[in-house]
């Protein structure tokens, strides 16, 4: 009999052979219905097909005591009897069933059945008999006292009667139901052994060799019963506990029976899931002689099986590795020392034939080995794990590698280094870099080899040992010369300069970029040699691209450098390129014509880079993709020779061409050693620097904020020689003018500077002055230079300020030589002069400015008839003045008049924007003049220059109408009977109008009325603080005779507003013409600055006296009428009216009364 | 070369990632699980809603390390590195240099040890 038997056993006994061919029959149909099976310990109930197998009988067959097997363990007991006949059955097979029991019941199984067959053949034969009936009473009251239904009846099962079928089914039905309650009770008896046996694991002694059997056999069953899935547990069980033990083991707790799996691995047989169970290393397990590997394979054997009649076949794989992890683990736990070790992902789904295969020999297992790896590439490429395809063709090349095939190496290292370095993973792609090193040395690609060492030297993740032999394969390789092989001359390796060297920085010295032709510029490269070791370079030069000046085409400017002249070259990333941000700039386009903006935007710069196809491009760390780093012949080059290079920073200066003018751009870099160069092909941000030329120019500045007139100055002259250069003999020519001369010092002395502001040399002009000309010899200046040289200049000051001349210039041009502006308060004296210079037949005209530093002014006082003229100068410059000598003298020297000086001091400072006054009296005999000519003088120096000389100033002026004409008093009396002037009560203005003398003005009118000539006099209240009101009239016309002392008196109310000392209204006085004969005569503004503002403010007065009229006064309203054409009143010239009570006060006292007075006066 | 083993790990992040995003799995579950074990290691990936990869790769020895410690070594290293993001002075991209993510790291480390 087969240990594994696949159907449960049902052991059967009969004594006729009629039954034998029911068996075929209930075989098929027991397992055609499900049953519940309801289980212990809580498990979920489940459905089964059960299933038997028929064994004939035989007691010593039936399990002995302790026998634990329980696939060959009857489950199921069943007596066939076809006996109708109560005798034959009282006769023999009572007997029988007696001996079945007790056979049974030896045994302790409790789990049978009697099957009572019946047929009509022996209906037919004995139908005298006992109805059958009986028989089974009979057997039922016999053998089953209480179980009743332990005896079945079964009514003829090969008829196709009805009545057969439900006795069959329901036979079935019992057969099932008893099959179910006998596994229920011998699978919990079984399991419960299985348990206790398992508690004793413990115990010494206990082997899990046995144990394993013993579960297996549950398993065995579980599997029999198609419960595919308890089975599995079952060894899932065996599996954790067995790993439990070897981990305890791993931990120092060592069990005895764990001894048989430490033993070496002599062979493994590798797995075989074909057979449902391996025998040979069940047997090994049972004798307890099977290795780690021995068991584990069974176990897995095993759980595959279920796994695959469980339908889940994936489950196999994954299991399958982790038994592949877990028994490494366990052999390294179990310290089994392994001579066969080749384990790969891919070994398990190859055929164990196939192993072998491999395993015999060396070529052989290459073949396979590179099979497998390619499938395993093949198959990661397809499922798109790209990264672990290129880790199994890395270690691909690895094998060549030490198979010494370097070729064959190259393209998997290359193809993983690529990856590593899109993906910026630094570790990796060193340790590949360094592959691919040894893989190109090997392969004698010497410029690729190079390129690597280059990038390996500068690798900071590798150790300086290691970066000073890639630096020292350079260095070597440089030096060698080009012997053997026949290697041409020109043999050389052009490798990228990004490895060697990091560019930092750019810097232009001057920092402008911008000389001019033939100057001196220095350029400065700050780069980081990336090199372990101090490198020595032949020579480092960087091509230098020349495009011809084109005026105008200077709008794009080298925005990439800052405006103190470096350039910083951003850091190179490791992924540059992909990561690289846009980089915008503005562009001011200007129009060549008019220097006008014509278009203005935004560029990207480094669009080239951004807007490539990024697959097919492949970075300059790559050095299979060796770039065209050739290097382009240029004819300039910027060359710096024997530098060596420290690691870390390092600075180079280079001197710059700048023969011509032009734009130059630097191209490409690259640095020389040996045999080796390195070179950056594209220099980026743009470098550019620019020679020009100029042409010489001459500028004359004040070397004050202003200039003042009168006073000698200092002017600086500056010429920038551009690209002429000043020879011996060179001379300024300047056009003298009578206006401003040319002071000549002895201590004149020119400075020459060079372009950077550098003082050079220091030399003394000579100057010669002829009548026109003043001739500044200059000394000798190369070109862009600078030559500058101060001069002394004096302008007049024009003593009537509103003077103007006009001079023929020397070169018979008449032009307006200067010219007096008035601005701000301030006089201006604008000069020009005309200056030859050597290096053009043009003369150059230049502007200068003087300030008048004084403004002048005069008045005309007058104290009855006498006469006072005040001057008063005010300083309007920034600087103080001494001031002496003031003079005012007559122009007429008329001998009647004298001018009496009132001044006390001589000499007198005028500090900046104040004033001087200073007055005179003036007397005379006879009668005065109409007008009087006067011209007031006075010398002036700098106050802060005490030996400075003085320079006079002079000012003519003219006064007219001089002597006084009327007198006019105004008295305020209280009205009648009142003591004092009180608020709010009337008194009385009394107001003198006195003709003084009678000789007349000239254009003053009079009417001659009975032979006496009088004149129309307007007079006017003014009461400008509003302290009194003017009751009545405030204004009127009197007619005044022209006679001396001839007086006229008005008389007037005018009522005070407030208490106090109040003062007394001031009276006006104006010629009166009562219609309008001739146009009026406006004062000349221009001519007569003095006066002009005395009749402005009269006008102004006047207007704003109508305006007041009507709400001061409502009867002073005749002349403030707008009605028809307007009586002309004019005013008198100042001095001619004198008012003898200006300022004049009286008290007013408060009113008596308490009533408060309230006027509102606007 | 732990690296290569984290680098190669990136093939099985990417296929899980797409994975989740064809099926609308539960989107919020950041762990990725066993990535893939080799004989000597267990690598475990965790992604975060902006596609950081955090990879811890532990000896296949280590047993006492199981799915939910590594769950949470991943959150622990989560938070710390987005208090690392959250500094304003940290440049994204740049290495970190965050003394407490080190110190986070390192303790992670002797616990696992």
């Amino acid at each position: 009999m087969e240990p594994h038997e696949e159907k449960p056993i049902i052991y059967t006994m009969e004594n006729k052979p009629i039954v034998t061919s029911l068996y075929g029959s209930l075989t098929q149909q027991l397992p055609r219905e499900p049953m519940e099976w309801r289980r212990t310990y809580g498990r979920a109930p489940k459905m089964i097909y059960l299933e038997a197998n028929f064994v004939q009988f035989k007691e010593e067959l039936l399990p002995k005591e302790g026998n634990k097997a329980l696939l060959t363990f009857p489950f199921l007991h069943v007596y066939w009897t076809d006996c109708c006949d109560s005798e034959v059955y009282k006769a023999s097979v009572k007997e029988d069933m007696q001996r079945w029991q007790a056979a049974l019941r030896l045994h302790g199984s409790v789990d049978w059945i009697i099957a009572v067959v019946e047929s009509d053949n022996k209906k037919k034969n004995k139908t005298n008999l006992l109805p059958r009936t009986s028989i089974v009473d009979k057997i039922r009251s016999d053998f089953c006292n209480k179980q009743s239904d332990r005896c079945v009846s079964l009514c003829e099962p090969l008829k196709e009667s009805s009545r057969s079928q439900e006795s069959w089914s329901s036979f079935l039905t019992k057969l099932r139901t008893l099959l179910l309650m006998s596994f229920t009770r011998n699978l919990g008896r079984f399991e419960d052994d299985m348990r206790t046996l398992r508690e004793k694991r413990t115990e010494p002694g206990w082997s899990f060799c046995d144990y394993f059997m013993v579960q297996e056999e549950l398993a065995f069953v579980f599997e029999m019963l198609q419960q595919f899935e308890d089975a599995l547990v079952q060894y899932d069980e065996l599996d954790a506990l067995f790993t439990q033990y070897v981990l305890n083991f791993g931990a120092g707790d060592g069990a005895n029976w764990l001894g048989s799996f430490c033993q070496p691995v002599r062979s493994w047989n590798g797995l075989l899931l074909r057979r449902p169970i391996d025998m040979e290393k069940r047997d090994l397990i049972q004798r307890g002689e099977a290795s780690l590997l021995d068991l584990r394979s069974y176990l897995f054997s095993r759980q595959c099986t279920l796994l695959i009649f469980l339908q889940r076949p994936w489950e196999v794989t994954a299991r399958a590795l982790e038994l592949l992890h877990n028994c490494v683990q366990e052999l390294r736990l179990l310290e089994v020392c392994v001579r066969e070790r080749e384990f790969r992902h891919v070994c398990e789904a190859c055929v164990n034939k196939k192993l072998k295969e491999a395993l015999s020999s060396v070529e052989a297992f290459e073949k396979h080995y590179l099979e497998l790896s390619h499938a395993a590439m093949e198959m990661y490429r397809a499922i798109g794990r790209l990264r672990s395809a290129r880790l199994v063709g890395k270690s691909l090349a690895e094998f060549y590698m030490r198979k010494g095939d370097p070729q064959s190496a190259e393209n998997f290292l290359l193809d993983s280094l690529k990856s590593y370095v899109s993906e910026s993973w630094g570790l990796p792609l060193t340790h590949t870099r360094k592959q691919i090193a040894e893989c190109q040395k090997r392969l004698q690609k010497m410029d690729e080899y190079l390129q690597t060492s280059a990038l390996l030297a500068s690798d900071t993740n590798l150790s300086d040992d290691e970066r000073r032999h890639f630096c020292q394969e350079i260095l070597t390789f440089a030096t060698q010369t080009a012997e053997g092989k026949g290697q041409q001359k020109d043999a050389r390796v052009a490798l990228s300069m990004s490895s060697f060297t990091r560019l930092q920085e750019l810097r232009f010295r001057p920092s402008s970029a911008l000389v001019h032709v033939s100057a001196a510029l220095q350029l400065e490269l700050r780069l980081c040699s990336l090199m372990p070791v101090p490198v020595t370079l032949e020579q480092i030069s960087a091509s230098i691209h020349f495009t011809q000046e084109q005026p105008g085409s200077t709008a794009q400017k080298r925005a990439a450098q800052n405006p103190d002249g470096t350039v910083t070259f951003p850091a190179a990333s490791p992924a540059s390129g992909s990561a690289s941000a846009l980089e915008l700039c503005e562009i001011l386009e200007h129009s060549s014509s008019d220097n006008a903006l014509s278009s203005a935007g935004v560029a990207c710069r480094n669009m080239h880079l951004l807007m490539r196809r990024h697959d097919s491009s492949t970075s300059l760390d790559t050095p299979n993709t060796a770039p065209a780093v050739a290097m382009e012949d240029a004819a300039q080059m910027l060359r710096a020779s024997d530098v060596t290079l420290l690691p870390g920073n390092n600075s180079i200066v280079f001197t710059a061409p700048s023969q011509k003018p032009g734009t130059y751009t630097l191209r490409q870099l690259c640095a020389t050693l040996g045999r080796v160069q390195f070179i950056l092909p594209h220099l980026y941000p743009v470098v550019q620097y620019e020679v020009y030329s100029q042409e010489p120019q001459l500028s004359i500045q004040p070397l004050t904020e202003h200039l003042l007139a009168g006073l000698p100055q200092q002017v600086k002259f500056t010429i920038l020689t551009g690209h002429y250069s000043v020879k011996k003999g060179d001379a300024l020519q300047l056009s003298n003018t009578d206006s401003m001369p040319v002071l000549h010092s002895s201590t004149c002395s020119a400075r020459i500077l060079s372009s950077s502001a550098e003082l050079l040399a220091e030399s003394a002009l000579s100057i010669q002055s002829s009548e026109k000309v003043t001739s500044i010899s200059l000394p000798v200046t190369p070109p862009y230079h600078t030559l500058e040289f101060l001069l002394e200049v004096l302008c007049h000051i024009p003593s009537c300020p509103a003077r103007m001349e006009s001079e023929r210039l020397t070169n018979g041009q008449i032009s307006r030589r200067s010219r007096t502006r008035f601005n701000s308060g301030m006089t201006l004296i604008d000069q020009k002069v005309s200056v030859d210079c050597p290096w053009s037949i043009y003369s150059t005209l230049v502007s200068l400015t003087f300030h008048v530093p004084f403004t002048i002014k005069h008045s005309l006082l007058s104290a009855g008839r006498r006469k006072f003229i005040q001057v008063c100068l005010r300083n309007v410059s920034d600087t103080n003045f001494r001031l002496t000598n003031q003079t005012l003298t007559e122009n007429q020297h008329s001998p009647s008049l004298e001018l009496c000086s009132l001044n006390t001091k001589t000499h007198s400072l005028v500090f900046r924007q104040q004033c001087v006054f200073s007055v005179w009296e003036l007397r005379w005999s006879g009668v005065l003049p109409v007008s009087v000519h006067c011209e007031f003088s006075a010398a002036f120096a700098p106050a802060d220059a005490p030996d400075a000389a003085l320079k006079p100033y002079r000012y003519d002026f003219t006064l007219e109408r001089v002597s006084t004409l009327y007198s006019v008093r105004a008295e305020i009396r209280p009205a009648e009977g009142e003591q004092q002037c009180c608020t709010g009560s009337l008194c009385r203005l009394e107001v003198s109008l006195t003709r003084l003398s009678e000789a007349s003005d000239s254009d003053e009118e009079y009417s001659e009325t009975d032979g006496l000539r009088s004149s129309r006099l307007l007079y006017e209240v003014m009461d400008n603080s509003s302290n009194w009101a003017v009751c009545g009239k405030s204004s009127g016309v009197v007619s005044m005779p022209v006679a001396a002392m001839a007086t006229h008196k008005v008389h007037m109310e005018v009522m005070p507003l407030f208490a106090g000392h109040l003062l007394v209204p001031s009276i006006r006085v104006f010629k009166y013409q009562p219609r309008l004969t001739s146009p009026v005569i406006q004062p000349d503004t221009d001519s007569c600055l003095e006066n002009d503002s005395l009749s402005l403010e009269d006008q102004a007065e006047t207007a704003s006296l109508r305006s007041r009229g009507s709400v001061q006064s409502l009867g002073s309203g005749e002349s403030a009428q707008p009605r028809g054409p307007m009586p002309k009143r004019q005013a008198f010239g100042p001095g001619q009216v004198f008012s003898g009570t200006q300022g004049q006060q009286v008290l007013v006292l408060p009113a008596a009364d308490l009533h408060l007075m309230e006027v509102n006066v606007t | 070369m732990f690296h290569y083993t984290v680098h190669t790990s990136l093939d099985v992040v990417e296929e899980k990632i797409s994975g989740v995003g064809k099926a609308l799995a539960d989107q919020r579950e950041l762990y990725l699980g066993l990535l893939y074990p080799t004989e000597d290691y267990k690598v475990y990936g965790y992604v975060t809603n902006s596609k950081v990869k955090f990879v811890i790769v532990v000896d296949s020895s280590n047993t006492s390390l199981r799915d939910n410690e590594i769950r949470s070594m991943f959150r622990k290293l989560h938070n710390s590195f987005t208090d690392v993001m959250c500094n304003p002075f940290y440049n994204p991209g740049d290495p970190i240099q965050s003394k407490a993510f080190d110190s986070i790291v390192s303790t992670m480390m002797v616990q696992a040890c």
